[in-house]
């Protein structure tokens, strides 16, 4: 257990009569995986220390649905999306930020015309606005010199064309920052999307994420950055694949701030 | 008998012109048995699509050599085409070079058009290296043996016969031109053409114009076979790239549309003063009830539709596709020429059964795409982004999923197992929504 971490629900704000800045979408990775769990706290620490009043629905969050819109189910994901609507408006929520692209692309393109209009936000877009508003300071040593290479989570980079966010933020740590050879908007996707996460791939001669470890470990990086709970659990599952889990780490955008400040 | 070559150009003309007109009607009709979709949104945006992605090539030029060959090909196919206009004036009246008054400009036009029909050679030669003897990966997929092969080859022979011909009926008149004979004013500048001259050295007059003239014929009768076989070919392209870039997709690629149909059940389902045994209204109860997804081209819509008549094979799509990449069986090149196939079957149908399609016991899911291609696709855009004329394939993909989950319950097991989480408590995995704070004091 870590330093203790200050998150208070919507629920607590409307007891007290307010509304907080912004609302913190959780994700089920974020709330519920292992690994994924770290990257929320690494970024609730960035909230708290940049002292953004911030809520969560905690026990009212409800998955987005994204995965089973992707799987075909629209039925299962229009009944997530219109009871997260109901909820939200009813809580009148604004603006909303999440550490999962998958949740920031159907919270952002495919709830409003179910009735659910949000600003929302990457986590990585988030923390620039922190940086930029000097909300937040990094003390720039821990990744000095460390060689960082960024994966685009497909839901983030082709999905919504924010590529330069992350790298913004990520420049911030002082770390050196060197590109796969595809990246931005022909970065190969990590295999996660579209279900796969939930099921074995189909046969083939190779992983995806095997392979697009191997772009990542061809420029000799420190550490592969990402900003998706998804992505990162197939990355870390492809440097084992590698056996380069010693020399190699994976890490969220928000854990990188967190170890800076 | 003077105006017997007048007519014999009218003529195949109009049978060149009118059996492709009948065609093109063909391929409307097949375009439009896809369902509606609103595309009259974001007509700036479309516009501005239109011309930097198929007129300005922005997206052929992401991979340098490939594109730029193809800029040599399509200007050269544009450009030429003014050439084309005063061959046909030329044919129906009876004249020679009619826009040779043009003095300077017509020798500029003509010269550029020398360049150009060059440039092509070129790059058409460079393209048969590239599919025939490097044969990149992308032009020996599985889905590349046979006709596609042979029709990416076809277009190259094609091209090469047309753009040697248009040099040798100017390198013949020049030489006529050079000694004066009959009409063969001077008229035009062969940058190219000059460097063929020395081959007319041993020929007669008579034989010169029999060059010239024949060269001219097979020129313009080889144009109009060509339109004809655009039809049969991946090569429409050419003319459906343009609208097929103005209705492509507007809206961020991550964005996947949502179903009207299920938010209008959704909506009654989660409506606490609907009645749940109230009888459905007469227009109702006529209605068919919508199938939910794809299992056939007639579900879905037409602009994805368009989109497998626009292909043109060229399979950047499938080169960046994760799960091809990885040796999955899903190509989505394949998903859209399975499309265009199945369409194209269905079509015949039609026209066999005086154009109402009679059930043939086929479908594009199972018959033409398999399931398994179709549970490869990571959803990643990484096709979406290569095509170079906004063919969306993921869209098709997603379509069909949605068949398969909605109408046949026929998801992977371990799907069905995540979607049911879902259901029961609000995760994709087995965990209790109580307990979707804990993450804070661990």
């Amino acid at each position: 257990m870590g330093d203790q971490l200050r998150v208070k629900t919507m629920q607590q704000f409307m007891a007290e009569g307010k509304q907080p800045e912004i609302l913190f979408w959780v994700g089920s990775a974020g709330s519920y995986d292992d690994r994924a769990k770290k990257i929320s706290r690494a970024f609730v620490k960035l909230l708290n220390k940049a002292n953004v009043d911030f809520a969560v629905l905690g026990q009212e969050e409800s998955s987005t649905g994204d995965v089973a819109k992707r799987a075909g189910n629209e039925f299962l994901f229009q009944m997530q999306a219109m009871m997260n609507i109901e909820l939200l408006n009813g809580y009148e929520v604004k603006r909303i930020v999440t550490c999962d692209p998958h949740s920031f692309n159907t919270l952002k393109n495919e709830y409003p015309s179910l009735g659910g209009i949000y600003d929302v936000v990457h986590h990585t877009q988030y923390l620039k606005e922190l940086l930029d508003q000097g909300r937040l300071t990094l003390q720039g040593e821990t990744y000095k010199g460390k060689r960082v290479t960024f994966h685009d989570p497909c839901y983030l980079g082709r999905a919504n064309a924010v590529y330069e966010a992350p790298r913004e933020v990520l420049a911030k740590t002082n770390a050196d920052l060197v590109e796969m050879k595809r990246h931005k908007t022909t970065a190969l996707c990590c295999g996660a999307g579209g279900a796969q996460m939930f099921k074995e791939p189909e046969k083939g001669d190779m992983d995806i994420n095997v392979l697009r470890t191997k772009d990542a470990l061809e420029t000799n990086p420190d550490i592969i950055a990402t900003g998706c709970p998804y992505c990162n659990t197939m990355m870390t599952d492809g440097i084992k694949a590698h056996e380069k889990e010693d020399s190699v780490a994976v890490l969220d955008v928000a854990e990188l701030l967190a170890n800076s400040i | 008998m003077e105006y017997l070559p007048n007519i014999l150009f009218a003529i195949a003309l109009l049978v060149g012109v009118g059996f492709f007109t009948h065609n093109v009607k063909k391929l409307s009709r097949n375009i439009k048995l896809g369902k509606d979709v609103d595309v009259s949104d974001n007509k700036p945006q479309r516009w501005k699509n239109m011309v930097q992605i198929a007129l300005g090539q922005s997206k052929m030029v992401v991979r340098p050599v490939a594109g730029i060959m193809h800029i040599f090909v399509y200007v050269g196919f544009i450009i030429i085409n003014i050439e084309v206009l005063e061959i046909i004036l030329d044919g129906l009246l009876g004249t020679h070079r009619l826009f040779s008054s043009l003095g300077l400009v017509y020798n500029f036009l003509i010269g550029s058009f020398e360049i150009l029909a060059f440039l092509v050679i070129v790059a058409v030669v460079v393209f048969w290296i590239r599919r025939n003897i490097i044969r990149l990966q992308r032009f020996i997929k599985p889905e590349m043996k046979g006709w596609p092969k042979k029709d990416g080859n076809l277009i190259l022979y094609i091209e090469f016969v047309l753009m040697t011909l248009f040099l040798t009926m100017n390198a013949a008149d020049f030489q006529l031109q050079q000694l004066g004979v009959g009409h063969y004013l001077e008229a035009g500048a062969f940058p190219i053409s000059q460097y063929l001259v020395p081959l007319w050295s041993r020929l007669s007059e008579s034989s010169l114009i029999l060059v010239e003239r024949t060269a001219w014929w097979l020129h313009i009768l080889g144009i109009l076979a060509f339109l004809n076989y655009l039809y049969f070919s991946k090569h429409l392209h050419i003319l459906l790239a343009f609208p097929n870039t103005y209705y492509g997709k507007v809206k961020p690629k991550g964005q996947l549309n949502n179903l009207q149909s299920v938010t209008n059940e959704v909506k009654l389902m989660m409506d606490p003063n609907a009645d749940p045994f109230a009888a459905p209204t007469t227009t109702d109860a006529a209605a068919v009830p919508e199938k939910f997804g794809a299992s056939d081209v007639m579900d879905l819509n037409w602009v994805q539709l368009l989109n497998a008549y626009t292909c043109t094979e060229c399979g950047r799509c499938t080169s960046e596709c994760p799960a091809n990449q990885t040796g999955k069986k899903l190509s989505p090149r394949k998903i859209m020429m399975d499309t265009r196939d199945r369409l194209e079957e269905v079509g015949k149908n039609m026209d066999a059964n005086k154009g109402e399609f009679v059930p043939d016991g086929k479908q594009l899911l199972d018959d033409y795409i398999s399931r398994e291609e179709l549970w490869a696709c990571t959803t990643c855009n990484a096709c979406v982004q290569a095509c170079p004329v906004s063919i969306d394939p993921l869209s098709i993909i997603v379509e069909m999923r949605r068949y398969l989950v909605m109408e046949q319950s026929a998801a992977p097991m371990e799907l069905n197992n995540m979607m049911s989480n879902i259901e029961n408590n609000g995760a994709p995995w087995p965990y209790n929504q109580m307990d979707r704070l804990n993450w804070v004091n661990e």
